[in-house]
């Protein structure tokens, strides 16, 4: 179990703190082997292509706290993703009716004598500025390469300025060369979280914290029934929201990537229980999930009615969608975990999966307890899956696989990978709102969407007509692992 | 140099933006000695998808701590052996972000092993401290032509042939249509001509040729003289600088003789093409001019822009003398290097006969709201900026048409707003902005 530590500044990263990986190729059976026997070890590629690093993730879940500001303390460039999430923060408020509002982020716009003289100066003037401008509740300050190899000292103007506003001012270490699991960038935005907005409780409430994406509220109706109420972090929440969270019933995560540091943090420091079971997708992995969360909350009693009522109603329709997918193949691309419990939901429907290849691996969670691993869950529960790979959205490799195994659909969770589906003729689908196919209903959402999917493939089909291909015919025919070796140099977990 | 301020609401990328100058280019790809994100971050920007070899394809170090700590030249070297094998391109452009140029690898030590080996490729250090895309978009280009153009093909002058350095590839969210357009007039009046990016260039065969025009024409307010430069250096040949957009039919006809002028094209032939042109944007506008007129109180009678200095000018232009919006405050987000801010005061100080602009420049988005916030609002406006402007423009009650990025709100195939063409797609999209607010 790795233990939180709030003096330090910054987060230890995944690989150092969980072994994680970003490089293997075998079966999901030996992936999960080798992370209870201690023999994991990570496989570098000497070819590869452009990633995604760990300041965007931190982004992720700070810039849409409502009430804060982001300040990426940086060049320009790396302020490339602020319209992104501004846009998903603004499609969140339609969907929450609450009013259009931009997402306050600043860059400090580190230049070339910056990077010679310092830039806390200038940092210390944006802060400043940003707080008369907009006066928000909270200041985050996201680092980068930049700001990290030039040694600016981020944290003492973080402090003196969080003295001098009143308010405060946080540091989100998250330079993009620290780790090369992007999803590490979630720990550095929860350990600013942690360290320095949340307060100790003061009494307990009845709320569970949900740690999601900008996702549905599918948890209001269940927790309501429950007697609790469902408090959805950290995206839509206030800073006074976030103070507070330390005093939730339990803590729920809609993928433990995502949440494992939040989750640990609040058990280990306030004692707020984690719902340690894997997140609730397919039929075994929700009913393993609903338990886990009847006697963390003490409703064991409720829960057995939900579980025996909810089978009723959706069994007889999984069987209707089994029917009609019944022979059909998938091949998923995903991040860890929701990729790995995707595994368990396309078996429960009767799709054969041929294959899949998943951002990185997390061998265990924050928590230490391997009741977690989502993909033992799945093997365990619905058996191996060969071809399995991680790879951090290496496109060429994906590209040379899908060559071969020539799936049905394609099923991709991120942005940028569709198309590699769509140049051979696969239908492809990307369904953003991991909500949505959360627990019993979300068998039954997804099931129609892979329908409508292989449905309509008049698009992909005309598409792989007249598409490119930027591959050489020389990668295509080569093992699609040709240039994954074992790095040596990676610590053990 | 500028006393640089912070930036909300960034509307350009740093150095290794242009990465997406090299996308542009027919079957050339980056690769990139960066971090792992750096790639990403600029596609969230200014990208439009993969292209041929953008995107996820973008082979990439991936730097990490041990590169930082050990240099990253090897690792490099890896990389680049690996695209030669995997990607199937005609040009590799290596491009290093903040994290080498800071600890100093020397990429030009490596890339120049691969080229006295014969390949296909050169390098430019764009670590993104070091200036914004529109400046490194030269350098950029810069590269390809000292490092690999000068290699091949003869330097001997064509008649006719001329290269176009315009509007930055995706920087320009239209950059396809309008470079489309400007190919299509400029061989209109008689040139032959190198547009060098783009659906309608002829890739890495093109630029090869780019030592034997005539003369280069820049179409820009600033971004892309230094090309121009580094060509009448090298190859001795001139350059003409038209230093906006042109857009409609007065500013487009304009340039269009400037460049008949300067290249001593026949006069028939151009304004032959001129006139044959100009009849046929007009025709569309005085069919429909009783519309136009009639409905005159339901479009907006002063325009803010928060564009780049290039379209700024360009668009006020012809918003003014040709649709009759009249400039209130023109904001111009692309940090404009001090030496050309004069005289595009001076282009606005005289937009038309009888009026002039008041023009900042500014780079954080911001304040500019907070400026636009303060004027009077009593009658109603346009702004041409971007996807950032759709509060304050809702706010204000003005009609919003996005030209720079952020775009988010629109998809961008083939439009531009450059020429005859572009000067009726933006009628027609300004017009649909104000009709569709109809219920």
């Amino acid at each position: 179990m790795s233990k939180v530590n709030l003096k330090e500044s910054k987060v230890v990263i995944r690989e150092v703190r969980l072994g994680s990986i970003t490089g293997f190729e075998g079966t999901a059976c030996k992936l999960v082997q080798c992370s209870r026997s201690g023999k994991l070890k990570d496989s570098v590629r000497s070819f590869s292509q452009c990633m995604g690093c760990s300041s965007l993730n931190a982004f992720c879940q700070l810039s849409m706290i409502t009430d804060a500001a982001v300040i990426n303390h940086a060049p320009v460039g790396c302020s490339g993703d602020f319209f992104t999430f501004n846009f998903v923060y603004r499609v969140g408020q339609m969907e929450r009716n609450l009013p259009p509002s931009i997402g306050r982020y600043f860059n400090t716009n580190i230049e070339e004598k910056d990077t010679i003289f310092g830039a806390t100066q200038k940092l210390e003037d944006t802060i400043r500025k940003v707080f008369c401008r907009i006066k928000p509740e909270a200041i985050f300050i996201t680092t980068s390469c930049a700001s990290g190899i030039i040694g600016d000292d981020v944290e003492a103007v973080a402090n003196r300025l969080s003295q001098e506003l009143g308010i405060p001012v946080v540091t989100c270490f998250c330079e993009g060369f620290r780790s090369k699991i992007w999803t590490t960038g979630f720990d550095s935005a929860y350990h600013s979280i942690v360290r320095k907005i949340v307060k100790p409780p003061q009494k307990k409430s009845n709320k569970v914290n949900i740690i999601n994406f900008w996702g549905s509220h599918v948890f209001d109706e269940l927790l309501e029934k429950l007697g609790y109420e469902a408090e959805y972090i950290v995206p839509f929440s206030t800073v006074s929201q976030l103070e507070r969270i330390s005093e939730a019933a339990a803590t729920i995560e809609v993928c433990p990537t995502l949440g494992t540091y939040l989750g640990a943090a609040l058990e280990q420091i306030y004692g707020v229980p984690e719902i340690k079971s894997p997140p609730a997708y397919g039929l075994a992995g929700t009913d393993s999930w609903m338990r886990e969360l009847g006697r963390v909350l003490d409703r064991e009693e409720e829960i057995e009615n939900i579980i025996k009522q909810e089978h009723e109603r959706v069994l007889p329709q999984i069987e209707k969608y089994r029917s009609k997918l019944k022979g059909k193949t998938a091949y998923i691309t995903a991040g860890a975990a929701h990729g790995q419990a995707l595994i368990s939901l396309l078996k429960d429907l009767g799709l054969e999966v041929r294959g899949a290849a998943i951002f990185h691996h997390d061998p265990v969670y924050d928590n230490g307890d391997i009741t977690s691993d989502v993909l033992a869950h799945s093997v365990d529960t619905y058996g191996d899956v060969e071809n399995y790979s991680v790879c951090s959205k290496q496109a060429y490799e994906l590209v040379n696989i899908l060559n071969r195994v020539k799936p049905d659909i394609l099923i991709a969770r991120h942005g940028g990978i569709t198309l590699w589906g769509a140049k051979f003729g696969i239908p492809t689908l990307l369904v953003g709102d991991e909500q949505f196919s959360f627990g019993y209903q979300g068998i039954l959402n997804y099931a129609e969407r892979i329908l409508e999917t292989l449905d309509n493939k008049e698009f992909v089909t005309n598409l792989a007509k007249h598409s490119t291909m930027p591959y050489t015919k020389w990668w295509l025919e080569q093992d699609p692992f040709s240039f994954l070796g074992v790095n040596e140099r990676v610590e053990f977990y | 140099m500028n006393v640089s301020s912070f930036i909300e609401q960034p509307r350009y990328s740093c150095a290794l933006g242009a990465q997406q100058s090299v996308v542009a280019i027919k079957r050339a790809v980056p690769v990139l000695h960066a971090g792992p994100g750096c790639s990403n971050k600029i596609n969230c920007l200014i990208g439009q998808g993969e292209g041929y070899a953008g995107g996820n394809t973008i082979p990439c170090t991936n730097v990490s701590e041990s590169e930082i700590v050990y240099g990253g030249e090897n690792r490099l070297k890896e990389v680049i052996e690996g695209s030669f094998k995997v990607i199937d391109a005609d040009l590799y452009v290596v491009l290093t972000g903040c994290t080498s140029d800071i600890v100093g690898d020397d990429v030009g030590r490596v890339t120049s092993d691969y080229q006295n080996s014969g390949r296909p490729i050169v390098f430019a250090e764009t670590g993104g401290f070091k200036s914004n895309n529109y400046v490194s978009h030269e350098k950029v280009v810069n590269a390809i032509i000292d490092q690999y153009v000068d290699k091949f093909g003869s330097k001997t002058t064509k008649k006719g042939l001329i290269n176009v350095f315009s509007v930055i590839p995706y920087q320009d969210p239209y950059w396809n249509g309008n470079l489309q357009e400007l190919k299509r007039i400029l061989e209109g009046i008689g040139l032959e001509v190198n547009i060098l990016f783009g659906q309608d260039s002829g890739g890495i065969e093109e630029w090869k040729t780019i030592p034997e025009a005539e003369f280069n024409l820049v179409i820009s307010a600033w971004a892309g003289l230094g090309i121009a430069e580094n060509l009448e250096n090298k190859y001795g040949t001139p350059y003409m600088h038209f230093p906006y957009l042109p857009i409609g039919g007065n500013e487009t006809s304009k340039f269009l003789r400037k460049v008949g002028e300067f290249a001593s094209l026949e006069r028939t032939r151009v304004e032959e093409f001129i006139k044959r042109e100009e009849e046929k944007f007009y025709s569309h506008i005085e069919r429909t001019s009783n519309f136009m007129l009639e409905f005159r109180y339901g479009i907006p009678r002063r325009f803010y822009t928060l564009l780049d200095a290039s379209y700024a000018m360009g668009f006020s232009k012809f918003l003014l003398n040709e649709l009759g919006i009249l400039p209130a405050k023109q904001f111009i987000v692309d940090n404009t290097p001090e030496e050309f801010r004069e005289s595009i005061r001076k282009h606005f100080a005289g937009i038309s006969e009888f009026r002039s602009a008041e023009v900042e420049f500014i780079i954080d988005g911001g304040k500019i709201h907070e400026e636009i916030r303060k004027d009077d609002h009593k009658n109603r406006a346009l702004i041409l900026g971007s996807g950032w402007e759709r509060d304050i423009a809702k706010e204000i009650g003005a009609d919003l048409l996005i030209i720079s990025v952020p775009v988010f709100y629109r998809l961008v195939l083939n439009c531009g707003y450059a020429g005859y063409t572009g000067g009726l797609r933006a009628i027609e999209d300004i017009y649909d902005r104000v009709l569709d607010t109809y219920r």
